[in-house]
């Protein structure tokens, strides 16, 4: 028996390795590419079209945060060493469109759709199944569906163009996941809270604020950060929602679309330009990873 | 229990108000909420008006968007003590639902009827034009390149990304560096699809010097002596190293959440098994998967949705060009290049009626019926 043992460690050691092995082999794999673009927001253009980026490190002198310092303020020189001042290079900001975008758009869904959710799950009044089937149903239809006939009302409403419309679209384009996933959490909540609640005279936005809230914040921190991702990252609704305002409220994504058509081979605007745009959702990512693959596994219906 | 009996006397006292007091009531609770709106509109109308610097506008925005939504609720709600108790006990369900029912109904239930209606309408949607514009998506080469485009990214997105997805996840589940390496291939899912997409379009980059490439693809192609490709143009496998993109993106996804599966099949039928003799792939294919295939299903049909509604990648990489149109790169193109709001809506309908089986399945298979 001891003997059999023994044997199997020795197998589970070489299993291990093997395994081991195979899933860095992978880990490299995905994550070379995003490597290629960070080490080359820091080359001279120079550099960037004569030698490839996996070179770079044998002359670590040659980095320098000039492409940042391009992107961020929006001068870049040109090959005859000018320079010249572009907007539509200026990545900051887009980056303050994008946060003025993104806070809104993740807190007044979760607001509404809690609200909702509550309101389905504790609260009794006719029609209460048929409101939530309609809410979840709304699951099916993708996105592409509503852009001209919302588009359209935004025109008619005048509001084209403004971050109303873009915080309107994406709350309206949210809430059915928002509102399913908060229920499948707020409906769980012992009865006995609420009830107590009731019982010291609250009202239900009472007991929804002081109880409900303060206990459903893994929830809710799920859902947030999953929206988050979704608005940051978001391309399609920008273009169609904030397109017309002469670049002036562009967010992050498009304007990295249009410097992409710009600047296709300034490959030191584009990486650097991409790499701030993904430094919040990675910070996210690696802060809050717990909550976020909560999230995802809750949620797997979206994307 | 003294808190019981105030709230009862409470209750008898409000039950004995009359009739003009109720109306009242429900004026003040219908007008309050509807000033509170104008107010906002004319915030609104300032603050789109105003010259202030970017900060400042930014900071004034977010606060009217997130303050006004609190503040219609917390005004509604004070309109709602003035009503009679028993219609407020009516009255408060629709307070808390109805405006995301109104709201849904708005962004989803009627656009999707405004747009099959669309469907059947000309350019700028000015005069009826019958099944033309379906008989256009189904005749149109670009349409019908598209359609088998999108084929492929259903077939191959999905397939590769599910059994990568798990593959890794059975691995990870053996080692022990689980947590960091899941990190690295679950890390791209935080990225936007723009920036991948410049992240890719820098790997497939070819320089016209054929010594000197700096996309990693091609210096490696050089370097074991083939020749430069530009992979982008090369039809028909660029819509190939586009799904690469996007399998390179999803499989973080379809790896935590099979992983998570795989912890939750319980050790003591895999240590049964075991004893009985099974080898590991027996493990793996006779209890595991079928212990998991809840999870594949969420997992396979989310991502053939995304499959079907691929439209970032394709538009910033290719722009479609060179045959690698996709339903929703065409869609798109149609609406807001050609301004052909018919075929536009016919396309969007096609996506929608292509996405509502895998939706319907995947919420068939949901717990959430069991519960209500």
């Amino acid at each position: 028996m001891f003997k059999r043992k023994k044997t199997l460690t020795g197998e589970r050691l070489y299993r291990k390795i093997v395994i081991n092995t195979i899933l860095v082999i992978i880990a490299i794999v995905w994550t070379v590419p995003t490597l290629g673009l960070l080490v080359t927001s820091f080359r001279t253009p120079e550099a960037i079209h004569n030698s490839g980026w996996w070179t770079a490190f044998a002359d670590l002198g040659s980095f320098s945060l000039d492409n940042y310092q391009a992107v961020i303020f929006g001068e870049y020189s040109d090959s005859a060493g000018n320079v010249v001042t572009a907007s539509s290079i200026n990545i900051s900001t887009a980056f303050l469109n994008s946060l003025t975008v993104t806070i809104p758009a993740v807190i007044i869904p979760i607001l509404i759709a809690a609200l909702a959710a509550y309101g389905i799950a504790w609260l009794r009044f006719p029609g209460r199944k048929f409101f939530f089937a309609a809410i979840i149903g709304c699951l099916v239809f993708p996105l592409q569906i509503s852009l001209i006939p919302i588009l359209r009302d935004f025109q008619q409403l005048q509001i084209t163009g403004s971050y109303l419309a873009i915080w309107f679209a994406h709350t309206g384009f949210a809430l059915p996941l928002a509102t399913y996933l908060l229920f499948n959490f707020i409906s769980t909540i012992p009865k006995s809270i609420i009830e107590s609640g009731k019982l010291d005279g609250a009202s239900h936005f009472t007991i929804f604020f002081r109880l409900i809230v303060p206990l459903s914040v893994p929830a809710l921190a799920a859902f947030a950060i999953f929206q988050f991702l979704w608005v940051w990252n978001d391309l399609l609704l920008a273009l169609v929602f904030l397109s017309g305002t002469g670049g002036a409220m562009e967010v992050l994504t498009q304007r990295l679309l249009n410097m992409v058509g710009q600047y296709g081979q300034d490959w030191q605007l584009l990486t650097a330009a991409a790499f701030i745009s993904m430094i919040l959702p990675l910070i996210v990512f690696f802060t809050l990873q717990k909550f976020f693959i909560r999230g995802l596994v809750t949620g797997s219906v979206k994307e | 229990m003294q808190n019981k009996l105030d709230y009862h006397s409470q209750k008898d006292e409000i039950a004995k108000i009359s009739i003009p007091h109720t109306i009242g009531s429900l004026l003040v609770f219908i007008f309050v909420p509807c000033i509170m709106l104008f107010l906002l509109r004319y915030g609104f109308i300032v603050l789109r008006d105003s010259d202030a610097p970017r900060f400042i506008t930014t900071i004034s925005a977010i606060i009217w968007g997130v303050g006004g939504v609190g503040v219609l609720y917390a005004v509604t709600n004070w309109a709602l003590s003035f009503l009679p108790l028993k219609i407020r006990d009516k009255v408060e369900p629709f307070v808390f639902v109805g405006p995301a029912v109104i709201i849904i109904t708005w962004f989803l239930l009627l656009p999707a009827l405004r747009s099959f209606y669309l469907s059947f309408f000309s350019k700028w949607a000015n005069d009826f034009s019958g099944i033309e514009n379906y008989i256009y998506v189904f005749t149109n080469r670009t349409m019908i390149q598209a359609f088998w485009n999108n084929l492929l990214w259903l077939v191959f997105g999905t397939g590769i990304t599910v059994v990568l997805g798990l593959t890794i996840a059975l691995l990870a589940d053996r080692s022990s560096l689980e947590k960091t390496l899941k990190s690295f291939i679950f890390l791209p899912m935080a990225i936007s699809m723009i920036g991948a997409a410049i992240i890719w379009k820098f790997v497939y980059t070819i320089s016209p010097d054929s010594s000197q490439q700096i996309g990693l693809l091609n210096a490696i192609v050089v370097a074991c002596g083939g020749d430069t490709v530009n992979w982008l143009i090369m039809r028909p496998w660029n819509t190939f190293f586009l799904i690469i993109v996007f399998v390179w993106m999803q499989t973080g996804f379809a790896m935590v959440i099979l992983s998570a599966a795989i912890k939750a099949v319980p050790d003591q039928l895999l240590a049964a098994a075991r004893i009985d003799g099974a080898n590991e792939m027996t493990i793996i294919f006779k209890i595991i998967i079928p212990y998991i295939k809840r999870s594949l299903i969420t997992v396979s049909t989310t991502v053939l949705i995304a499959t079907l509604k691929t439209f970032d990648i394709v538009f910033t990489m290719t722009q479609g060009l060179d045959g690698t149109e996709v339903l929703a790169s065409q869609q798109y193109k149609q609406m807001f290049k050609f301004f052909h709001y018919g075929r536009g809506s016919a396309i969007a309908i096609i996506i929608f009626l292509a996405v509502v089986p895998a939706i319907v399945y995947n919420l068939k298979h949901s717990t959430i019926w069991k519960e209500k």
